[in-house]
């Protein structure tokens, strides 16, 4: 036993591995790999909701609207522009980034010379601004999403490389978060994570039905990739020999080559994050955070900005769950806002982090390969598990087949399941948090 | 008469859809607020406990229909709906023994509770889905209709017409009788009066001889009961879907802080502040206006403040608003 606590987190990582190796072995490594790349990606995610959570203890249950708002980044940043479309809307469009100018500054003007009623008279000029900007917003998005509507209607992006979009998805995420915290995070747990439930919400709705920006529910698919082409790859000379040499035929091999080349990528990414965490974690920074979420009163009275440090780590941690979605949208190579729903972005991230240790990040590393494994098999596994129970009936029969259909939503059960069990068995998670350093 | 074709037309497009919604909120927002002032947490599960209950409604709706029993001109679901409410209590007590009572013996903090309910609400969620999908259900039956357009029209001789469906009539008569018996249950009985008061004061209540376990039982029932009532009512006044059920959350709880968590009264007042909110910041103002306003004065566009997608901006403003300038509310609940 003092073995295994010793090398906890090598034994539990090679275990990782094993489990990995296996469905490479066992099924395919093109499944592996497909496998390896979403863990990758949810791992980037779960360190942003640890630095959040389990640095800061700031309950955010938004991931969802910032995993999507690094999603847009990628978009604009990767997609073409689309002239006629800039054309058609962009005069308005510029009237309406005046108008959002122009209030704001009034609004800091009048901030700063009232000391009364400030809340109020902001509320009163917010609205003002929404008032005045529709009158420019709305011709601007009726034109552009009449050019071409079929397969653009939007304003397209600036046509740079994908990655660049990763850290601009971050960006836009940090934005967000910048201006949700300034209201927000104030509020003590539960109210937090009410507001942040409902801002994810609203994150979404905006991308769903402003049509010039991201196109809406009709998707942007087609988006520039990061790594070559499989069609490309095949007819590559080296590659035909490599696929030779190793036994396979040109078409496994490329789109191994792919995976492969995108799980660099996200290890990269991931490796870099997690090293700049673990430094955060590890410096007088990260131990002001600690004290403050451990007892924020005392924190207080010792001088920190409670305020401050809080809305600084909701940034951090927003950016970086803003990357990973960035990631993710490239990976599937389209940007579909229906897709998003809060099980999946939102509270799986939140099982992965809270499985693997809060306040640890290679808990929540480790955290969040384990259960999207879990996630992964949780269908298979579950349509076995109903097989089984329902061996005995008529193979015909109305319930046989509605339980097999229905083996699907045993996801969302195994992943209550496993949220509640380590919750009550061991709250601390497979890689507890280090004390006393 | 033009004035009153304004009124009939905001009647029917604001005023009975707003009120029907409300009423469903505030049962909801009352689940939430009994469950915050005796065990302290925000219940996430609780927009899927609404859904469970309504799923086993609609089970046993489908089962009456076959039977051929029905309640005439009312929803076969009123009578479907002790069902549901016995399998979403049953379902809440087996939770709260299985889940929430290690946490409520170990004294934790109230996020670690929040945190439970999440696995919870996975739970929930996973069930519904399993026994009846995701899709859309409609399980209304009976008179679609109290009285239709054009039965008004020829009442009143107005050129706007006013419809009330039957599902708006029974949500408003339904919600009145249960809020009506809640407060009667918890201003006049004795086990009422216990649940306040370990509302109140935790140690007080439980120095003078109030028996916990009790007073969360009949917490849990109470709540599993108005959430499957207010889950019923959405469905037969829209329809069910699961997800739909989880995204009333917000809304939910934008109304139980609204009115000020933990109290019953303010529950009922926040859904309705939510409700006629969300509607007529929604609703598109250009018909009523064109027979208020004089001809020269008349809007271009729809005047419709927030698209209906974005109604969840609207309960989120509004708990903004409050967070912001009242915290504890209007009827001063608790500060979380």
């Amino acid at each position: 036993m003092i073995f295994f606590d010793r090398f906890r987190v090598p034994i539990l990582y090679a275990g990782m591995a094993a489990l990995l190796l296996l469905v490479g072995l066992a099924q395919s490594w093109q499944v592996m790999l497909a496998i390896l790349n979403l863990c990758l990606i949810s791992a980037v995610m779960a360190l942003g909701v640890n630095i959040q959570w389990g640095y800061a203890g700031l309950f955010n249950v938004g991931i969802m609207g910032f995993a999507a708002l690094g999603g847009v980044g990628a978009v604009l940043t990767a997609m073409p522009p689309v002239p006629a479309a800039w054309a058609a809307g962009g005069i308005n469009l510029g009237l309406t980034a005046l108008v959002i100018a122009l209030f704001l500054a009034l609004i800091l003007f009048v901030r700063s010379r009232i000391t009364a009623y400030r809340g109020p008279v902001t509320l009163i000029l917010v609205f003002l601004a929404y008032g005045v900007m529709r009158l420019f917003l709305d011709p601007a998005s009726d034109a552009i999403e009449a050019v071409n509507s079929a397969a653009q209607g939007y304003l397209g992006g600036v046509g740079l490389p994908i990655l660049i979009g990763w850290p601009v998805g971050g960006l836009f995420a940090a934005a967000a978060a910048y201006v949700i915290g300034k209201i927000a995070l104030g509020l003590r747990s539960d109210y937090l994570a009410i507001a942040t439930l409902g801002i994810s919400e609203i994150i979404l709705a905006v991308i769903k039905n402003e049509n010039w920006l991201t196109r809406g529910v009709k998707n942007v698919t087609g988006l520039p990739r990061p790594v070559p082409y499989e069609r490309d790859l095949q007819s590559a000379d080296w590659l035909i020999s490599l696929a030779n040499r190793l036994g396979t035929d040109p078409t496994t091999a490329s789109t191994i080559a792919v995976r492969l080349a995108y799980a660099c990528l996200f290890t990269v990414v991931l490796i870099a994050i997690l090293w700049l965490s673990q430094r955060a974690l590890h410096s007088p920074w990260g131990r002001m955070m600690r004290a403050i979420r451990d007892n924020r009163d005392a924190a207080e009275a010792m001088g920190k900005d409670v305020a401050r440090r809080h809305l600084q780590v909701f940034v951090i941690g927003s950016a970086v769950v803003g990357i990973g979605g960035a990631m993710l949208t490239t990976l599937d190579g389209q940007f579909t806002p229906s897709s998003y729903n809060p099980l999946r972005y939102t509270f799986l991230i939140w099982v992965m982090v809270i499985a693997g240790g809060s306040g640890n990040n290679w808990g929540a590393v480790l955290g969040a390969f384990v259960i999207w494994y879990v996630w992964v098999i949780a269908e298979p596994a579950g349509r076995w598990l109903m097989e089984l129970v329902t061996a005995g009936m008529d193979p015909t029969g109305f319930l046989r087949n509605h339980l097999l259909e229905g083996a699907a939503h045993l996801r969302p059960f195994f992943m209550g399941l496993i949220l509640l069990l380590v919750l009550r068995f061991a709250p601390r998670g497979l890689i507890p948090e280090r004390k006393g350093r | 008469m033009d004035f009153w074709n304004a009124l009939v037309l905001l009647s029917n497009f604001v005023l009975i859809p707003a009120l029907a919604y409300g009423s469903q909120l505030a049962l909801g927002a009352l689940g939430v607020t009994l469950i915050y002032a005796v065990l302290r947490f925000s219940n996430f599960a609780h927009g899927d406990m609404m859904a469970f209950g309504t799923m086993v409604t609609i089970l046993a709706t489908w089962g009456l229909q076959s039977a051929g029993i029905s309640l005439g001109v009312l929803p076969t679901a009123l009578l479907a709906m002790p069902a549901g409410i016995a399998a979403a209590i049953l379902l809440a007590l087996g939770t709260d023994r299985m889940v929430y009572r290690f946490y409520r013996r170990q004294r934790s903090p109230g996020v670690v509770f929040v945190m439970a309910s999440v696995g919870v609400m996975f739970i929930y969620n996973a069930l519904t889905r399993l026994f009846i999908g995701t899709s859309d259900q409609r399980f209304e039956d009976g008179a679609r209709f109290v009285f239709r357009v054009s039965d008004f029209k020829a009442w009143t001789g107005l050129d706007q017409g006013l419809a009330l469906r039957t599902s708006q009539l029974v949500t408003v008569l339904v919600m009145i009788i249960v809020v009506a018996f809640v407060f009667w249950f918890l201003q006049k009985t004795r086990t009422g009066k216990a649940m306040r008061a370990f509302s109140d004061n935790e140690d007080l209540a439980l120095l003078s001889g109030i028996n916990p376990d009790r007073v969360v039982r009949i917490t849990w029932i109470l709540a599993a009961t108005l959430a499957t009532i207010a889950g019923v009512l959405y469905g037969l006044d829209k329809s069910f879907r699961p997800f739909v059920y989880f995204q009333l959350l917000l809304p939910i709880f934008a109304s139980a802080i609204v009115g000020g968590i933990g109290q019953p009264l303010g529950a009922i007042a926040g859904g309705f502040i939510v409700a006629f909110s969300e509607v007529t910041v929604t609703y598109a103002w250009k018909g009523v206006l064109r027979y208020l306003l004089p001809e020269d004065l008349q809007p271009d566009g729809l005047v419709q403040l927030l698209g209906t997608d974005y109604k969840f901006a609207v309960s989120f403003i509004i708990l903004v608003v409050v967070l912001l300038i009242r915290p504890t509310g209007i009827f001063r609940g608790r500060v979380i």
